[in-house]
């Protein structure tokens, strides 16, 4: 006589990904589940590499920035800033106040963008569909400034090493107030829809919590490690384009949940506009070149004139221009948190090597602490939260 | 005096393909199969701005098995390959493939040991959208130029018949080798109609 057997505990794997709506690109997650709760989370990653980093060593160092571009393609302008912040470290170039400022500014720009599509696909996750309209609304603004200033609306590599190849149009400053009016209204617009929204609250007071002495030993960065309420900003701690001279507030969340963060980055919002207008009040016109003649190429009128500019102009534009031997690592603020690159030069017109610090894909390393004993619904607000770019996990 | 005007008024007669293209191409529903930064345009595509209702393709289907339109949106890794495969081949007939993008289309910029040059080597391609990443706008013509493909269809096969099955006729006569090309008219196969 067999007595009834007690039931087995038995856990069951499901996969998620890597063609998932909510993965925000081509995560791919493996999950053992008890019932509905997570047991173990193991994210698997490589379904976008593209093997930037060595591509870039095949490139020169100007052509290299359309490179960092499609890494975290939601900021592109924060990655062609730390890459051209490394190589300019490396040759030691001072860049003029007006390159400074613009770049401030754009920065800044690019940063609200990106929070508007983590604020659009986040909510879109968690059911609130109206809000990707409302953030594309806010961000098609915001692409026309890269379209204006560099002829592409997301792709837009218009920083160089050195500061611009040319200036911005006249039409830059008046479009760039004019959002910079109307934003924070759009900003009310998104508290009303969600912030006291009781769906909302319900699904992420309490989520994807992540202790403060946890994020530090994930070495989370960014809005994830400052929603735990550690104050962290590569803008205060290691201030690069003058971010020292500006007036702003890094917002900080307390439980470190997913709503914290959501509220982190809401401000953060602001705290950009903040910088903009003081960007804009202090720009002067000038010149957005450093000064160093073998940067950039001659004047065209120079060229069609005189041996030595052409000759110049061949040797710039088929080879490119030679730093110094030596390297240089360079941290920026991205939206996602610390990006940093790592950039070797041997003297030659390539790049030895080009190492990426990549906020996003540190940042996923906190998603297995997040998801633990929380139901697998709420896998999907923690991987929104974290705010991943696959370009840039998988580079 | 023809059929029209034995049935009452507000009644249109054509025929069943012309109407099934019609239906088929005013609601193409494309799978959401994000890869890279031309997904985020694709988003945009169908956002506020631009609006991709208009043109009947707005619903994106998370289930490759109610879509069918796949948009490559963006660089297939060698990785990613096997996976795309496998949801294009979950998809139900009749489906269509638009390229987006130049990574998708021949690999763009990244011409490495890690990207798939050309998602054409993987599913078969309807239409192929230039741009790094290509404007909406661009999307939007990608996905008109797919409508009109659409209209061309005969509800008989799947697609006009591929040209590698179109015999070329072996030049003959006084034009042989001197470069003229002899006209395909009557060798078209029924079912691809006008061009």
């Amino acid at each position: 006589m067999s007595a009834t057997a007690a039931p087995e505990f038995k856990t069951i794997t499901i996969n998620m990904g890597p063609q998932h709506p909510s993965t925000h690109g081509v995560l791919r997650l493996i999950i053992e589940l008890d019932g509905e709760t997570v047991v173990s989370l193991k994210p698997v990653m490589g379904y976008l590499h593209t093997g930037m980093e060595k591509i870039m060593e095949a490139k020169s160092y100007t052509k290299s920035i359309t490179v960092t571009d499609r890494m975290d393609y939601l900021s592109p302008l924060g990655n062609n800033m730390a890459y051209v912040g490394a190589v300019e470290r490396i040759m030691g170039l001072t860049i003029p106040e007006r390159a400074q400022t613009l770049r401030v500014i754009l920065l800044e720009l690019a940063r609200i963008s990106s929070h508007l599509v983590w604020l659009g696909t986040h909510a879109i996750d968690l059911g609130a569909m109206s809000m990707f309209l409302y953030c594309f609304r806010e961000r098609e603004k915001l692409l026309d400034v890269n379209d204006m200033v560099a002829g592409s609306r997301m792709t837009p590599s218009y920083f160089r090493v050195g500061g611009f190849f040319q200036d911005v149009p006249d039409a830059f400053v008046p479009h760039v107030r004019k959002f910079v009016d109307e934003f924070p209204r759009s900003i009310d617009e998104y508290h009303n829809l969600l912030t006291k929204n009781r769906i909302w609250m319900k699904r992420t007071i309490g989520v994807g919590t992540i202790t403060a002495e946890h994020a530090v030993a994930l070495s989370v960065t960014g809005p994830v490690l400052r929603g735990s309420g550690l104050n962290y900003d590569v803008r205060k701690a290691m201030p690069y384009c003058g971010y020292e001279t500006y007036e702003f507030d890094v917002p900080l969340g307390k439980n470190g949940d997913v709503y914290d963060r959501y509220l982190c980055r809401m401000e953060e919002m602001r705290q950009s506009l903040r910088i903009v207008q003081q960007g804009l009040d202090r720009l002067k016109p000038g010149s957005v070149r450093a000064d160093n003649p073998y940067l950039f190429p001659a004047r065209r009128e120079d060229v069609k004139r005189g041996m030595e500019e052409l000759i110049f102009h061949f040797k710039i534009m088929s080879e490119g221009f030679r730093p110094p031997i030596g390297d240089a690592y360079y941290a920026i603020e991205s939206p996602k948190g610390e990006l940093g690159f790592y950039v070797v030069s041997d003297g030659e017109p390539l790049p030895y090597r080009v190492r990426v610090r990549p906020p996003s894909f540190i940042n996923l390393q906190a998603l297995e602490t997040m998801c633990l004993g929380r139901m697998v619904a709420d896998v999907v607000a923690c991987i929104g939260t974290l705010d991943i770019v696959l370009g840039e996990v998988d580079r | 005096m023809g059929l029209e005007e034995l049935v009452p008024d507000g009644i249109l007669t054509t025929t069943v393909e012309k109407m099934v293209n019609w239906a088929r191409r005013s609601s193409i529903w494309p799978a959401t199969f994000g890869l890279a930064c031309c997904a985020i345009e694709m988003m945009a595509t169908s956002a506020s701005r631009y609006d991709l209702a208009r043109f009947g393709a707005e619903v994106f289907r998370a289930s490759p098995r109610q879509a069918d339109l796949m948009i490559v949106a963006g660089r297939v890794s060698k990785k990613m390959a096997p996976v795309l495969k496998r949801i294009y081949d979950q998809m139900p007939e009749p489906k269509w493939v638009i390229s987006m993008g130049a990574c998708a289309s021949c690999g763009g910029e990244f011409k490495d040991y890690a990207i798939v040059q050309g998602v054409d080597t993987v599913v078969p391609v309807d239409v192929y959208v230039p741009g790094c990443p290509p404007r909406p706008e661009a999307l939007i013509y990608g996905i008109m130029k797919l409508q009109e493909k659409i209209d061309r269809m005969s509800i008989k096969g799947r697609d006009p018949a591929p040209a590698a099955v179109v015999e070329m006729p072996k030049p003959t006569g006084p034009t042989a080798g001197s470069g003229q090309t002899t006209p395909l008219s009557g060798v078209l196969p029924p079912n691809l109609g006008p061009v």
